[in-house]
């Protein structure tokens, strides 16, 4: 490990890696265990002579970010599980409308206003959208500090490059840890005129005005959208895929895990290798658009496949999906902000030998 | 090596700055790290805890279940965390504010200490400075250039006082 490193929690790290990445503005509202964000974004962003807002809710702050979007500034929020609920129409509106924003939900135990505790219960929100209509949101799920620096720069550049909104979808406990992290070079280029030339609202001197709207009541013309919107989608889908593998070559059994409960998972499966026990892991990194293929193939391959969450069983489903019936899926998972402990899911996959 | 740490006291008794220390000296050191405080309605007076985990591996989940090292700063952090600590892990208690410690534990009267210092705010130095030489996890060294960084830009005296609180800890008595 370098020297280089400096301790940092997860919630500052997101801040570090979207101020280098060139946010101009970032509007919220409080909610525990996020509250680092808003208040560490209010010195830095102001300091910067940025834009900082606390809205009055959360609410406001989605539409604001969408103010901010349509007139081609490079904008987020962040929030937690229940406030993540209240931006759900801005986030229908923003798909609609095809604005690139960051939004991040460090994900608390649920439903209702449920703990403080970190948990991953909102995978069903964020990836088959908690709002009306046919969307998709980008979904990253990082799994360390490191990682929170650095997708909020994959974030921003996903967004513009697809004209979408992005998620980080984290958790309470990724963002209060800390940990070592070198903050390298991640400077981005503010976004450029060049860039949103062709679509955004910035003044029309000089050339035809041009609205962005979602309301389409021609017939036809809103299908027609959808099926635009699709194209996309579609496109996102060949292109952003992203997972981590490890030991899966050999392995007999294999885990699959986001976020937090992959590190737990990663750290099991190393053990039961120190065991000689063959196990392997898969950690979807983004979980909109899924791995579907890499897990399918490998589903091929292994003898049984477990999958851990901190919640009921969501992302499984998804993961069933893949599997189609190749090989048995069990699940193992902790609801209401209950958390795993490696030995747990070690004796877990101990026991599908 | 991997030593899974405890902080535990009431809040205003500088538990998260010593489970910091902790963590930026294993930063210093070399080492992998996490700390994880606990989080949300916290105050003076209530209570509070951090875990820091010390290794030469990467580490899975910054969450402790059973701590090989605990530092109390108060009762009720003994009554909550005791239960938990590893077989013949070291528990270290502030004898001057925790009463039902076991025999087995060490005991500093680390408040007691600090306001012969001339500043009760410096007893978890005192605690810390017990722990690293109770664990010899990093060298006295190491950790002093830590505090010395921490308190950068206070006034000199600041550092001073919270080295010497560390350094008294770390040589209050040596028979574990």
């Amino acid at each position: 490990m370098g020297s280089n490193k400096i301790l940092m929690k997860g919630n500052i790290a997101l801040c570090e890696g979207a101020i280098a990445a060139g946010c101009d503005a970032y509007f919220g509202y409080p909610i525990t265990p996020q509250n680092e964000v808003p208040a560490y974004m209010s010195g830095k962003m102001v300091q910067l002579d940025r834009v900082f807002v606390q809205a009055e809710s959360e609410i406001s702050a989605i539409n604001m970010v969408f103010g901010a979007a349509v007139c081609g500034k490079r904008a987020m929020t962040s929030s937690s599980s229940p406030g993540i609920s209240l931006k759900q129409e801005g986030i229908s509106y923003l798909c609609a409308c095809e604005l690139p924003c960051l939004i991040v939900n460090v994900q608390r135990g649920g439903p209702g206003l449920g703990n403080i505790a970190g948990s991953q219960a909102d995978y069903f929100q964020a990836t088959k959208g908690g709002g009306h209509g046919d969307y998709r949101m980008i979904v990253l799920a990082p799994y360390s500090v490191r990682e929170m620096y650095e997708f909020a720069n994959i974030s921003f550049q996903l967004s513009e490059k697809y004209r979408n909104p992005v998620m980080i979808l984290t958790d309470g406990i990724i963002g209060q840890m800390m940990e070592p992290v070198s903050i390298e070079d991640n400077k981005r280029e503010p976004i450029t005129r060049s860039s949103t030339d062709g679509w955004c609202l910035g003044g029309c001197l000089g050339r035809e005005p041009r609205s962005i709207k979602s309301l389409f009541m021609t017939e036809g013309v809103l299908e027609k959208h959808n099926y635009h919107l699709k194209n996309k989608y579609d496109l996102i889908k060949k292109n952003e895929v992203r997972y981590e593998e490890y030991l899966t070559e050999d392995a007999a059994i294999v885990v699959i895990a986001y976020g937090i409960s992959a590190r737990i998972a990663k750290s099991a499966v190393r053990k039961l290798r120190e065991d000689g026990i063959k196990a392997g892991f898969i950690r979807p990194i983004t979980l909109w658009p899924f791995p579907y293929d890499k897990i399918s193939e490998v589903s091929s391959c292994v003898k049984k496949i477990l999958v851990a969450e901190m919640n009921l069983g969501q992302m499984v489903e998804d993961v069933r999906l893949a599997v189609n019936g190749k090989c048995p899926v069990e699940f193992i998972g902790h609801p209401g902000g209950g958390l795993f402990t490696d030995t747990e899911i070690k004796e877990k996959l101990a026991s599908m030998f | 090596m991997r030593e899974e740490i405890i902080v535990a006291g009431s809040g205003g008794q500088g538990i998260m700055l010593a489970g910091n220390i902790i963590a930026r000296s294993a930063l210093s050191s070399g080492k992998y790290t996490t700390f994880y405080p606990s989080y949300g309605a916290e105050m003076r007076g209530g209570t509070a805890n951090c875990s820091v985990i010390v290794s030469d591996k990467e580490i899975g989940s910054p969450v402790i279940s059973s701590p090989s090292v605990l530092l109390v700063m108060n009762e009720q952090s003994l009554i909550k965390y005791l239960p938990r600590v590893k077989k013949n892990g070291l528990v270290i208690v502030n004898s001057s504010l925790v009463k039902s410690y076991p025999d087995a534990s060490i005991q500093v009267p680390a408040t007691g200490i600090a306001i012969e210092l001339g500043d009760v705010r410096a007893a978890n130095m005192v605690m810390l400075g017990r722990l690293i030489f109770g664990t010899n996890i990093f060298s006295k060294e190491i950790v002093t250039e830590v505090i010395k960084d921490v308190f950068k830009g206070k006034q000199e005296f600041v550092a001073e006082l919270n080295i010497k609180a560390f350094l008294k800890g770390n040589n209050y008595d040596k028979k574990s």
